[in-house]
Parts: C-alpha cells; structure tokens; sequence
C-alpha cells in the first residue's frame, strides 16, 4: 500500500480517495472516484440522487467496502484499519440517525458510553452538547418527538459526541423546510469554526456554497469537476441575475441594451415573459453592479432584483454539456472540465 | 470545543478491542434495549400474554382427554405439560428477536452504531441479553399460572436446571433468528419464516403430548427434536426419570447451532451494505 499524504491543492490531507470502484449487481455506484479533502476545510459533493454520494460516505465510514481502488481518512486506511479510523470520524445524515424511542441525552450517553468514555465523561458530554445545540429542554423526550430540525441537531451532537477530526454530513438538509435548514447551516459552520474537516454530500448548489470551500461534482459514479466554488461557478457561467422593470414593454429593450454594451456572461440574456423578468447571466459583482449602473442610467424603474445560484440541473447540464436547448451556451467550459 | 489531531498513522494493522471495553460496550447496549422496554411496556405483553394462554388453553381444553390416556385426569397432564410448557419459552422469546432486530435494522440508527469503534459482536450479545431477561420473566409468569392451575414442582433444583437448559436452548435459537433478522428484507418475512420453522419443532415434539401414539416416522422426527429433548430433560430432572439422552441432544443442538449460527450472525451483521 502507498499512502499519498500530498495533495496537489497544497496542505495536509484528511481524507484520501484514488480510484475507488463500487459496483452493486450491473450497476457501477462508484467509477473510479479520486478525491482529496485537506485538513481543516469543507468538500462539499454535488451530485444527483443516485450519483454516488451516500456510497462514497458508506465506504470512508467503513460501513461498506470498496471493490477496488484505495481511501485513507486521518491516515487509516478504510479497508485495513476501519477500527482505528472509525475513532476518528463523525457520522451524520440520511441514514445514521439516531434511536427514535430512546430520548435524546439517552442517545447521547449511550454513543459516548461506545466510544469508551467513561460514565461521568459521557454524561458530561451528552449535557454539553445539547446545551450547544439547544436542545436541553428535550432532552428527556424520545427523540422520535422531536421536530425535524431537532432530529437533525440531535444528529449532528451525536456524531460530535468522539470529536470526531472528519464528519460527513450525508445530505444534512434533504427534506427539511427552508428555515430549519438555515439552523442546520449556522450548527455546521459552528462546527467547522471548530476546525473539524467535512466531506459534505448535498444535492444543493446553495448549500455546497453555504458550507463548502470546494467542490467535486459527481454524476454515475465519476467525478465530472472539481475546484474552487467560485471556479466553478465561473465555469458554469456564474449567477443569474432576474430583473424585472415595472413597465413589461420595457423588456425587450433592456435586453438589447445589455446585450449590446456586453456586460452579461458567458450566455447572451434571456427574456422570461411569464414572469416578465429578463435573465441576466453575470459571472462577478463588478457585472451586477455595471448591470444596475446601465439600468439606471436609462432611467428604468425596476420592481425587483435578485440573484440566483444556478441550479443543480444548469451546473450539471453546462459541465456535461448535455443541455437539449440552450438559452445559455455553456460550450466554453467543456474542455478545461474533463477530469 | 477541540478536535483530534491527524497523525499520520503508520501502516500497523488493526488494534484490537480489549474484552472490558466488549463489556462496556454490550452493557450501555443492554441499557438501550431496556430503555426501549421503559419506554413502550407495550412490548413485554408477549412476555406476559403466552405462558397463561398457552397453560390455560392445553390444560383446560386438552388436559382432561389427554390426561386420561396418561392414565389419570387433568391434574396428570398439569404435571406433564407444564415442564413442556417451560421448554417452549426460550423458543417463544427467540422467535421475537428476529422480527425485533429488523425493525432495529431498518431505522438508520444501526448505520450509526457499525461506523463505532465497537466490536462486531456487542449488538447482537445485548439484544440475546435482554431477550434472555424477557424469557425468564415469562419464565417466572408461567410458572405462577401454573401453581395457579396446580402444578406441583417436584424438585426446584430440578427447574432452576430446567430454566437454565431453557435459556442455552433460546441463546442458541436467538442467533438464527438474529440471522434471519439481518438478512430478510421486513418484519414480516421475518415472522414467516420463524413460523415456517418452529410450528414443526413445536407440535412434532413431545411438548404437548407423549409421542408413543405417533406413527413411526414422526417419532423418529420427535426423538431428536431439540424440543422434546429438552421438554423430556425438564420432566426428567423436575419429576424424575431419565435425563441423559434428553440432556445430551439439547446441549449438542444448543452448542451446534450456537458455534455455527453466531459468526453467521455476526458476520452478515457486520457486512449488511
């Protein structure tokens, strides 16, 4: 066995993965999967359902193994030393959870008890951590009573409770509504204030630029990209930027006029009738704001203006170039894509 | 709050897990599969509700007629079905963990026990723990309704053998349903199948009735049915009679199921994807 320590991105690596292979009957879960999480920060893994994702998390935590290929966690290998790596990760997300009729300190206590600590040790953690994560008033309610947002904070305590130097967090927010995944978001950036490194698999692009400081998107088992998220944001043209003058007659000029002074992305703008919005694709703020200076200076009066991360299905049909009919053209970024 | 450091760890091989932290880890197990018990009391009414249907039902509507044919009435057949009876109990409490184990499995919660530095076996040595503590309280309830219908306990060194030869027998069922509870897909398969296996174990045995009226190949089933045997040890050791073929056949089908089905067990626990 070779133990690969350096990572081309620079620093120390936490977790290693070359070449790893899964299959499941015909089916290839994973195809030759290469990643590397330095210390410290956030990986987030984007991906479809079905991408390979909750795969890559069951192998590093030991719970399946690989056909082939080799991972490292911490230094320990996942085939060769799954006890000693076992120590040092944290499990959370849509299949570890927690004992839905046990309440939630007795869940607690009982992973600390697992993880060797001694009585008085595990009981101090189990109050610790759910006064951290406010939950101290239930804690003696069965976890099955909990809201959804508190099973998930219930989640995150509980693989916090070995303080753990890895944590996946397998899809932490599938299925919650958008203000308890805003709670789940501030716990984890807590965490990662605390220096932890996560590998974070989301469906999401607004949650893997929430968290993650990089990226690695994955259709059917293969890497498709990876990088930086704001590199890979400009690769897949950016933000979008939805303008919507008062006046709908005022459209079709806007579109023109941006088009012409050519401050938009990578793709010409977009006129959106049904919800009389103009689609502007932008790839830096200086674009937004030269976008607002031209609005302005023709004296446009505007009833809304937002920006939007382009979703998991755009960032996937511009790095695959798969896209049936393109408003935007997302050709420009194919080439330096293929990894 | 701080966070282990990332040595690079040297290419050693696996640690071991030494046998204290094994204790310490099936007895907070234990701890939880109490808790649920607490939590839902719901769940030992099976513990309560066989040993009096079973008793009353065989001596009330089967004792007088078989009774008779053991030459007496149906204060004879308390004496014989009661050690039966008692021999049923571990098979009873057995067939249970199966269904129990796979509805466990099915939450997410087991994912996160196996990606714990535990050892491979602690779930399932406290699940057979609490199973066992469930089995000899059904034990303790069996044995008041039968007091109760007046049974009258020959030797009560011979039933604390009988108990303990019971809870062996159970142990070593408890894998196999252990193992059927970490393979088959639901609850219900579960249960089918356990039904599939014990209802011939359990009325092709001499539990209910003697097997002398039996024609000849369902005797030679009978005779080393680890159910008769160990119904036939009961009687013997609590009434008086022979016990050492009976107590042979139980301890071989207890320490043969155990020794082949619990690294079974444990391996499919272990590698379940």
């Amino acid at each position: 066995m070779t133990r690969i320590d350096d990572n081309p991105a620079g620093g120390r690596s936490a977790v290693t993965v070359r070449g790893l292979v899964k299959h499941y009957g015909e089916t290839k879960a994973l195809d030759g999967v290469d990643l590397d999480v330095r210390e410290g920060t956030v990986m987030g893994v984007l991906g479809p359902n079905g991408a390979g994702k909750t795969t890559l998390v069951r192998i590093l935590s030991t719970l399946i193994t690989p056909d082939s290929g080799q991972a490292t966690v911490a230094g320990y290998d996942v085939v060769r030393q799954p006890r000693q790596l076992r120590r040092v990760i944290g499990l959370t997300g849509q299949y570890a959870s927690v004992d839905e009729k046990l309440p939630g300190w007795e869940n607690l206590y009982l992973i600390g008890r697992l993880l060797d600590l001694s009585r008085k040790e595990a009981r101090a953690r189990a109050d610790e951590l759910l006064e951290r994560f406010s939950l101290t008033e239930a804690a003696r309610r069965p976890a099955g009573t909990y809201s959804g947002g508190m099973r998930r904070r219930l989640d995150l305590a509980a693989s916090m409770i070995g303080r753990p130097a890895v944590l996946y967090l397998d899809e932490p927010t599938t299925g919650l509504d958008p203000r308890t995944r805003n709670e789940v978001w501030d716990e984890v950036k807590a965490m990662v204030g605390d220096g932890v490194t996560v590998l974070l698999t989301t469906q999401y692009m607004e949650e893997a630029e929430q968290l993650a400081s990089e990226l690695t998107v994955v259709d059917r088992g293969r890497v498709i990209a990876k990088g930086g998220i704001e590199e890979l944001k400009a690769r897949v043209g950016g933000r979008t930027l939805r303008v919507r003058p008062v006046d709908p007659l005022q459209l079709r000029p806007l579109a023109g006029m941006l088009d012409e002074l050519g401050i938009t992305g990578l793709a010409s703008t977009t006129v959106d009738t049904e919800t009389g919005a103009l689609l502007v694709p932008i790839l830096s703020d200086e674009q937004l704001t030269a976008v607002v200076g031209a609005v302005t200076a023709r004296g446009i009066t505007l009833s809304s203006i937002t920006t939007e991360l382009p979703s998991l299905d755009e960032v996937f049909l511009s790095l695959t170039g798969h896209r049936a009919s393109a408003p935007q053209d997302a050709a420009p970024a194919r080439q330096e894509v293929a990894v | 709050m701080s966070t282990a450091t990332l040595s690079p760890a040297a290419a050693k091989a696996d640690t071991p897990i030494p046998l204290r932290a094994h204790l310490r880890h099936t007895g907070a197990l234990i701890r939880r599969n109490l808790l649920w018990i607490r939590q839902d009391p719901e769940s030992m009414f099976d513990a309560i509700l066989f040993p009096v249907v079973f008793t009353l039902l065989f001596v009330y509507v089967f004792g007088g007629s078989i009774g008779k044919s053991l030459g007496g009435g149906q204060e004879q057949y308390v004496q014989y079905v009661v050690p039966g009876l008692l021999a049923m109990m571990g098979m009873n409490m057995a067939q249970g963990v199966g269904t129990g184990f796979n509805q466990d499995f099915n939450s997410g919660v087991m994912d996160r026990f196996r990606s714990l530095p535990i050892g491979r076996g602690s779930v399932l040595f406290a699940k057979i723990a609490v199973e066992l503590m469930r089995m000899l309280f059904a034990t303790a309830v069996l044995l008041v309704v039968a007091l109760l219908v007046g049974y009258d306990v020959g030797s009560w060194s011979g039933l604390l053998g009988s108990v303990a030869l019971s809870a062996l027998f159970g142990s070593a069922l408890m894998w196999v349903f252990l193992t059927l509870g970490v393979v088959m897909k639901n609850a219900q398969s579960v249960q089918a199948m356990g039904f599939l296996v014990l209802m011939p174990l359990q009325f092709g045995s001499s539990i209910f009735a003697p097997t002398q009226s039996m024609p000849g190949w369902l005797q030679a089933f009978t005779d080393y049915n680890p159910l008769s045997a160990l119904a036939d040890c009961a009687r013997g050791l609590m009434e008086g009679g022979p016990v050492a073929h009976a107590l042979w056949v139980t301890v071989i089908w207890s320490v043969g199921l155990t020794v082949v089905m619990a690294p079974v067990a444990i391996h499919k626990f272990r590698t379940k994807s």
